[in-house]
């Protein structure tokens, strides 16, 4: 569903992708770690179609929609209008599907994005999404600066939808327990390059990756 | 009494004019973030190519809408300019649009002179309130009064208005959800082609224009737009039809010659209450 092959993207002279290769395979779910800086929204941008590659190619097998780190909300519109520029793509205008699998966005739908909640926020950002009708799912750190109970909610969710409805997904986080747990596979990203990538329960045992990622390793 | 309601009357069309300028520069800066320095040669484009139009034998109304149209298409080509290359800042764009206007004076001295040149507007006059204001001054007001209307339910309520808004609200998430922004500044700038047309194509029978008349349309259209801090179209109205007043009252009671200067110095009054007024804000949230 997503095919990453050799892609180079800078920002003027600075390289924030090295020649990356990765790919998710159609209903796969999988995870994207590493540090600050390391290049993993620059990586997500340019699937979205934000961001152009220097080289290499990009190749997204259907639609494809990306919660942004940080939300990015329309702050100043209603919760409503929100879900509605979600559909842009999809040319999906009424948000009553995503009321039915996030039920608390109807009750939200009046708000003005910009006053709601951390949790509440990422919530919008997830319907939002989920108004493209996508296949495929990019989401740019699901937890940043939420309660871990709001976090669960979400990866809830998403772990249903990824389950139920076939939606493939890449996830992008910092909190690697919780990557590990959600996805079967995971590639690791550092200082723009791939530097390990497999199964998650076999890198959450590499010793690299558990003492960067997972709060040290006892040894 | 009456000379004051006239005076009153005929100022608030001025204002109206002025109005429709100012709140095509609100689009094009809510939109793209851009202020439109061109915004009043679409204005002139439409006001002479109305003049022409109608010499030419062309009906009214037909005349008129044609050259609203051309304002848009003025509009239009000041964005690709402007805005047409990704990756544009606002700065540079502002300069391009200058650059525009000096152009334009060229093309409109080719093809109309450098002649004031007018036309027929509505003609008679009505009696309201024992004060006499002419029929073209009273459409002004009326066709001011519905774009102003027009433009509030297109922003609020359309499905378009409302991604156009998503673009000044925030750029990066527009993109997110596949919005092109650079097409919907595009948008915007033939939107403010079209609102500076309609305030060239009423103002013409009013007051003839000329190449030059830009400055003064801009001048009038840039206070009150800064005086609703180039966002908030009802406040930039009331500055419109106060600043338009104010130039009306001065100019009959005898100080014509300075209605410049009235808008200069009440836009400058604004610029620096507003700046004194946002440096508080930043010194407390800091
Ligand atoms: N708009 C930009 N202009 C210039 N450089 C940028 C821009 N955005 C990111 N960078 C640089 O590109 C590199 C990768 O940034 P990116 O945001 O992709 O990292 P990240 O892995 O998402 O980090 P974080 O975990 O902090 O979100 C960094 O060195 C960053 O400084
Ligand atoms: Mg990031």
């Amino acid at each position: 569903m997503i095919d990453v092959t050799d892609l180079v993207v800078s920002y003027g002279t600075a390289t924030a992708l090295d020649h990356v290769t990765l790919s998710v395979r159609q209903g796969e779910m999988v995870a994207l770690l590493g540090p600050n800086g390391a290049g993993k929204s620059t990586l997500a941008n340019t699937l979205a179609g934000i961001l152009a590659p220097v080289s290499g190619t990009v190749r997204i097998g259907g639609r494809l929609a990306l919660i942004p780190e940080g939300r990015q909300l329309f702050p100043d519109m209603s919760v409503a209008d929100n879900l509605a520029l979600g559909g842009w793509r999809s040319g999906q205008r009424d948000p009553s599907a995503v009321y039915e699998l996030l039920p608390r966005l109807a009750e939200l739908a009046g708000r003005r994005a910009g006053v709601l909640s951390g949790g509440e926020q990422q919530m919008v950002a997830f319907g939002r999404a989920m108004m493209a009708r996508p296949e495929a799912l990019v989401v740019d750190e699901l937890s940043l600066g939420l309660a871990p109970t709001v976090t669960a909610d979400l990866a809830a969710h998403l772990a249903e939808l990824n389950r139920e409805h076939g939606l493939t997904v890449l996830l992008i986080e910092q909190n690697a327990r919780l990557a590990f747990e959600l996805c079967h596979r995971a590639y690791v990203l550092e200082s723009g390059r791939l530097v390990a990538e497999g199964e998650s329960a076999e890198l959450a045992e590499d010793p690299r990756v558990a003492s960067a990622y997972l709060g040290g390793a006892i040894t | 009494m009456s000379a004051f309601l006239s005076y009153l009357l005929n100022g608030l069309a001025v204002g109206c004019a002025i109005a429709l300028i100012a709140s095509g520069l609100v689009v094009i800066h809510r939109v793209t973030g851009v202020v439109n320095f061109a915004q009043g040669t679409f204005a002139v484009v439409a006001g002479l190519c109305a003049s022409s139009l109608l010499g030419m034998g062309l009906p009214h109304g037909l005349s008129e809408v044609a050259a609203v149209l051309a304002g848009a298409v003025a509009g239009l080509l000041t964005g690709l300019a402007a805005i047409g290359r990704r990756g544009t800042s606002p700065l540079s764009a502002l300069i391009v649009t200058l650059g525009v206007g000096v152009l334009a004076y060229a093309v409109e001295i080719v093809l109309w002179g450098d002649q004031p040149r007018s036309a027929p507007g509505l003609a008679g006059s009505v009696t309201i309130a024992g004060a006499r204001i002419q029929t073209q001054h009273l459409l002004v007001i009326c066709v001011t009064a519905a774009t102003f209307v027009l433009i509030a339910l297109f922003f609020g309520r359309t499905y378009l208005g409302k991604a156009l808004t998503a673009c000044a609200s925030n750029p990066y998430a527009a993109r997110v959800v596949g919005i092109d922004t650079r097409r919907m500044g595009l948008l915007a700038f033939a939107i403010g082609g079209l609102l500076g047309g309609l305030a060239g194509v009423l103002i013409t029978p009013l007051r003839p224009i000329s190449f030059d008349t830009d400055v003064t349309l801009i001048v009038n259209g840039f206070a009150a737009a800064v005086f609703g801090a180039l966002t908030r179209p009802v406040i930039t109205l009331i500055g419109a039809l106060l600043l338009g007043v104010a130039e009306t009252m001065a100019a009959g009671y005898g100080y014509g010659s300075h209605q410049l200067e009235v808008a200069l110095g009440l836009m400058i009054l604004v610029m620096i209450v507003q700046a004194s007024r946002r440096s508080t804000i930043h010194e407390e949230t800091v």
